[in-house]
């Protein structure tokens, strides 16, 4: 693992590709404008079914207060914990892999595919390995990957990226589906969202049955019992894991638990956070590979152990967001994220997780947007399971930013010039006064300022006119009077 | 009762709405309460303090720390102020250890306006009458901030002719955000539209709210999408009967 040092210094050597900055305010103005997208964004609702799911604890508060601490108690003990999953996990015949960057990801991976001669591997979720863009290594290495969540198999034969990290293809309609699906499968089109679902099925089968590597990622670690969590609904999970000769897991150094017990709390707030059940279709725990008389299972286990970034978190102000447990409740209830989508956000993890993590992993000012782009309305610090202050984390990355003057010169000069008017009152006093007469002289009779400089505001927006005297100085002339 | 209640008018008010500040003014005397308005006040510091400038912000709270430090409660009509000062300052001013006593004092004595009405004031009757319905917007800061959700219904329960009509999301943020209303003006205005889409949807005369900023946001909407009749007030305004002498489009 890295050697932490401090946060937010310099743009994290993560061995990533380099990327470039992210332009946030295009990306989210082209998908203002892009019909489909808004119409897909207007029908996404899982902050709903978040809170139907949760109505029946009647302890909510409590088992989040827990939550946060079980998170909190595998982060203080990460390096404990995680030498004793290798060790429980090596004991049951596991291999287990350290990968200090993006690079050795797709590195590790690789070599293993290689070593075994494997010509076709599936998969099962992983945002992790969209952070190193695993499936174009592997590709490039001469293997053939198919996704086989059905989102992800979606966004893959569209040639995309997940816009969602639990509900990948969030952005998409049926036609868009049925469009892909004639196009790649070379069958009849069809719109049914039951006919489309049985098509990839039957087409995935195929894919199960003739991989070589399955390769997931993985919702926990458990240190105790050196096992590998997996929280899914389509099965597609298991079938990953049990049919091909190698399973390989690649998940983040912040994902383990310390014990069974510790993810039994977890897993109640986990499903319900992120999809409102209170259980997911399957929770598969995954202890080593097929043992003498079991009658399934993979030859081999790998477990690749990620940090890219992330232990240069952990002692700093920054390391709350690595209790995530990837719920997207945070997401779901963002209303900036709820218009805009997750392309807009540029890279692996959108809304206010992603305005996180974003700029820790990948650099404080090739994101300068992100940490800016919400309202702190706090919608996302309220239902996080594990009660990550998000708005805080915004707001001293924003401070960071300010610190490391990448804010842009006219933001700063108007923000130092405001602070500087408001601490000498005589001449706040004349300038509001001013300000008053003015806007209530531009608003005329409609009481109603339709342009203002900058556009920023009235681009959308009228500006109600102000009343024309300041607070201030009617009340100094009641008092006179 | 006498309880010198210092009244935090808010920068915002001060500028555009200075009937808000009465309004509360009024309230606050016919709760029993002797109220000073600093004069010097300005502004509390949060747009520098959301803006990630700690020490533009920490210049505006040390003001305001010294502005209203003999005052046994700190009132405002507003979440967001309210909610910068009580919520906020004492970590602001982490790094100024002499000020944190006062501004652990000042963060204690600090409240929204009909928060305090209620838990501390008690008041029973209110001045106002409004003949029709409304809805309430809850504000971010407020609700989440400092637990402003009853409070205001409670208040405008006691107005005669009101009649509240809940929208479907009372508490989904309108959008405003401080500066993140003017950097992400699209997006802002985005978020603004689903708001008055629920408020148009109740059908009420008039939709009401404890913060300018929010009311601002949601009355510039309303107006560009052509709604000229749905009334914006604050519950200060509702409360209190200011008279709506410039015609409050």
């Amino acid at each position: 693992m890295t050697t932490p040092h401090a946060s937010g210094a310099s743009t994290p050597n993560t061995g990533a590709r380099p990327h470039s900055t992210i332009s946030f305010k295009d990306r989210a103005h082209d998908r203002l404008n892009d019909a489909k997208v808004q119409r897909a964004m207007r029908n996404f609702n899982l902050a709903g079914a978040r809170a139907r799911g949760v109505l029946d604890l009647e302890n909510l508060e409590d088992i989040r207060t827990s939550a946060a601490a079980i998170r909190d108690r595998s982060l203080a003990m990460l390096d404990v914990w995680l030498e004793r999953f290798e060790r429980e996990a090596t004991r049951r015949g596991v291999t287990v892999h350290w990968a200090e960057s993006h690079d050795d990801i797709n590195r590790i991976t690789v070599e293993i595919a290689k070593a075994n001669g494997v010509k076709k591997v599936i998969k099962s979720k992983s945002m992790v390995s969209e952070e190193s863009h695993l499936n174009a290594a592997i590709e490039a290495a001469g293997m053939k990957v198919v996704e086989t969540d059905l989102g992800e198999y979606i966004v893959q034969l569209a040639g995309e990226t997940p816009s969602h990290i639990i509900a990948p293809a969030i952005h998409k309609n049926r036609d868009d589906v049925a469009d892909l699906f004639h196009e790649h499968h070379k069958t009849p089109r069809n719109n049914d969202p039951a006919v489309l679902t049985m098509e990839a099925r039957k087409f995935l089968r195929e894919h199960f049955l003739s991989a070589d590597m399955g390769i997931t990622g993985g919702n926990f670690l458990i240190a105790e019992t050196g096992s590998l969590v997996l929280v899914t609904n389509e099965g597609n999970g298991r079938m990953t894991t049990t049919m091909p000769r190698i399973h390989v897991a690649i998940t983040g150094i912040e994902k383990v638990l310390g014990t069974m017990e510790d993810l039994s709390c977890i897993l109640r707030l986990l499903t319900r956070s992120a999809t409102g059940q209170s259980i997911s279709n399957y929770i598969t725990v995954n202890t080593g590979p097929k043992q003498a008389g079991d009658s399934d299972g993979p030859e081999q286990m790998h477990v690749i152990i990620v940090d890219a970034g992330r232990a240069r978190l952990l002692g700093t102000d920054m390391q709350e967001a690595l209790r995530c447990i990837r719920c997207g409740a945070c997401m779901n209830h963002c209303p900036v994220y709820q218009n805009i989508g997750g392309h807009a956000y540029g890279w692996v993890y959108p809304g206010p997780i992603g305005s996180v993590l974003t700029p820790n992993y990948i650099g404080l000012e090739k994101a300068l947007d992100l940490p800016h782009a919400a309202t702190l309305c706090n919608q996302c610090g309220v239902v996080c399971p594990v009660k990550i202050p998000l708005p805080e984390l915004m707001r001293k990355l924003r401070e960071k930013q300010t610190e490391r003057g990448l804010r842009p010169w006219q933001e700063r000069t108007g923000l130092r010039l405001w602070s500087w008017l408001a601490q000498r009152p005589s001449l706040y006093g004349l300038a509001t006064r001013v300000a008053a007469r003015l806007g209530k002289s531009v608003g005329g009779a409609e009481r109603t300022i339709h342009r203002l400089p900058g556009k920023g505001w009235t681009e959308g927006r009228d500006m109600p006119a102000p009343q024309g005297k300041t607070f201030r100085e009617l009340y100094a002339e009641r008092n006179r009077k | 009762m006498f309880l010198k209640v210092g009244l935090f008018v808010t920068c915002l008010v001060d500028l555009m709405r200075p009937r808000i500040g009465f309004a509360a003014l009024k309230l606050l005397e016919s709760a029993g309460c002797e109220v000073v308005v600093p004069e010097a006040q300005t502004c509390c510091g949060q747009p520098g303090y959301n803006s990630g400038d700690r020490p533009a912000a920490q210049a505006l709270a040390l003001k305001v720390l010294r502005e209203f430090d003999d005052c046994d409660y700190v009132v405002s009509p507003s979440g967001s102020c309210g909610g910068m000062i009580r919520a906020h300052y004492v970590e602001l001013l982490a790094e100024l250890p002499q000020h944190a006593d006062a501004a652990r004092r000042l963060a204690a004595k600090t409240y929204e306006l009909t928060d305090f009405l209620v838990n501390v004031a008690k008041l029973e009757v209110v001045p106002g009458r409004f003949p029709g319905t409304i809805t309430y917007h809850d504000s971010c800061s407020g609700l989440r901030e400092l637990g402003v959700k009853t409070q205001p219904r409670a208040l405008l329960a006691k107005v005669p002719g009101l009649e509240l009509k809940e929208m479907a999301t009372p508490e989904y943020c309108c959008g405003f955000g401080g500066t993140f209303s003017v950097k992400y003006g699209e997006i802002s205005s985005r978020i603004a539209e689903r708001k008055c889409e629920d408020i148009t949807t109740t059908g009420a005369d008039a939709v009401v709210l404890g913060d300018l900023g929010c009311m601002l946001n949601i009355e510039g909407r309303l107006r560009r999408r052509g709604d000229s009749h749905t009334r914006v007030y604050h519950v200060a305004e509702v409360l209190a009967g200011v008279e709506d002498t410039d015609g409050n489009r």
